[in-house]
């Protein structure tokens, strides 16, 4: 079956994205680019870097911009898709939701009014197995953003690795913070996969804190030969 | 040994994730051990060495296990007990007599009780996670549990341990696979 993955750059589209491909044929990613930085729906932090992470996985992508308000999003969202089954034939659309039923709710009635299969690989996945099974699958993943107590500046840019997994399981026990950024406590950018046939490098990028929130924004990045 | 029922289309494995796993994680939190077959490989053997079975839900697009229907015919004998979740409770309705027929609900949902039940949750009424596009009558002399309203959400075998929810217990409600187990003997919850 030819799928197509929302794609928002971060960990959870792009192991949803790994396992498809495990299963179906992934033709193409689907990312919508809201100008509401505070979205309901869409992952906004390096949207602008999933054109890189599109040419290093070898797919093409079908980008839609979005005024990034509520409802309106879901109409964005159908066009979308609705681009991406004209243009490449697909016929099911894969999502990273987690455990968000708003998110996972929307793209599913989206999906239905367009008669296309629905797939969400990651559901209610145990988040310390999800995120043990990411870092343990050679995925690249730095931290993008974060917006909770305790997390500290040094935290923007930082990889996810077995060390940070094991800090972010003591900030889940101590600060019951969700282990897998579900809450929004932090965001993800993905460097590299097994799937990608190039890494991303971030050449420069702006960092912003304050009061335990905080952004990298990636102004300059390029592709790399593994 | 639970025996979790995969209703999927044998040709999209990805459903398992989605469908199966989040069950499997319930069982497990609840210290039972569990096995996993698709339903064509449901057997005398299979349901032999099992203590219950749950049938897993699946997408909405799929209908494949409504194409299949004798593999659903030891369910009219079945005396383990068994937990049906939305696809699983309309093969339940099938296979015991029952119809199904075109009806859609998707995301939270409110569910009021008709008839108290130790599996549901407490209270006139609850919220529940929905993703489905078929209902289902409740078989022939079995009691209708719960309503949305959309259509039938949970009913129940007068006799033998056999039950059926519409809704997705695995999403918030975690509490009626555990309740479940614990009937079955299987769960330590």
């Amino acid at each position: 079956m030819r799928l197509g993955v929302l794609c928002s750059g971060g960990k959870d589209s792009l192991y949803a994205c790994f396992r498809a491909m495990q299963a179906e044929e992934v033709v193409c990613l689907i990312t919508i680019v809201p100008a509401n930085p505070e979205s309901y729906m869409f992952h906004t932090p390096n949207l602008h870097v999933v054109p890189l992470q599109a040419t290093a996985a070898g797919l093409p992508l079908v980008s839609r911009e979005s005024r990034g308000e509520k409802e309106e999003e879901l109409i964005d969202l159908a066009g979308a898709i609705s681009a991406a089954r004209e243009s490449h034939g697909i016929e099911g659309v894969v999502s990273g939701a987690l455990m968000s039923v708003y998110q996972s709710s929307r793209v599913q009635r989206v999906c239905r009014e367009l008669d296309l299969w629905c797939f969400n690989p990651l559901w209610y996945y145990d988040p310390r197995r999800y995120m043990g099974d990411l870092v343990a699958s050679g995925f690249s993943v730095v931290i993008s953003a974060v917006c909770a107590e305790p997390f500290d500046e040094s935290w923007l840019g930082r990889r996810l690795d077995r060390d940070a997994l094991s800090t972010l399981e003591a900030y889940s026990r101590d600060f019951g913070i969700s282990l897998a950024g579900e809450g929004g406590e932090y965001e993800t950018l993905v460097l590299d996969t097994p799937f990608f046939r190039k890494r991303i490098v971030i050449e420069e990028s702006d960092t912003r804190y304050g009061n335990f929130r905080g952004s990298l924004c990636v102004t300059r990045a390029r592709l790399e030969e593994k | 040994m639970i025996l979790l029922v995969d209703l999927s289309d044998k040709k999209r494995p990805l459903l398992r994730d989605e469908f199966v796993r989040p069950v499997a994680q319930i069982v497990g939190r609840s210290g039972a051990e569990w096995t996993c077959c698709h339903f064509t490989e449901v057997d005398g053997q299979a349901l032999a060495g099992c203590g219950a079975v749950i049938l897993c839900g699946t997408a909405l697009k799929d209908r494949s296990y409504l194409d299949a229907r004798e593999h659903f015919s030891w369910l009219r004998d079945a005396v383990n007990p068994v937990l049906g979740i939305c696809a699983g409770m309309q093969v339940i309705s099938l296979a015991c007599g029952g119809i199904v027929y075109d009806c859609c609900e998707i995301g939270m949902v409110e569910v009021k009780t008709l008839v108290p039940h130790p599996l549901l949750p407490p209270g006139p009424q609850f919220s529940a996670f929905e993703l489905h596009s078929i209902g289902c009558t409740a078989p022939p002399g079995w009691r209708v549990l719960a309503l949305s309203q959309a259509c039938i959400q949970a009913f129940c075998h007068p006799v033998r341990p056999l039950f059926g929810v519409m809704f997705h217990p695995e999403v918030r409600n975690e509490g009626v696979v555990e309740r479940f187990l614990c009937r079955a003997g299987e769960g330590t919850s």
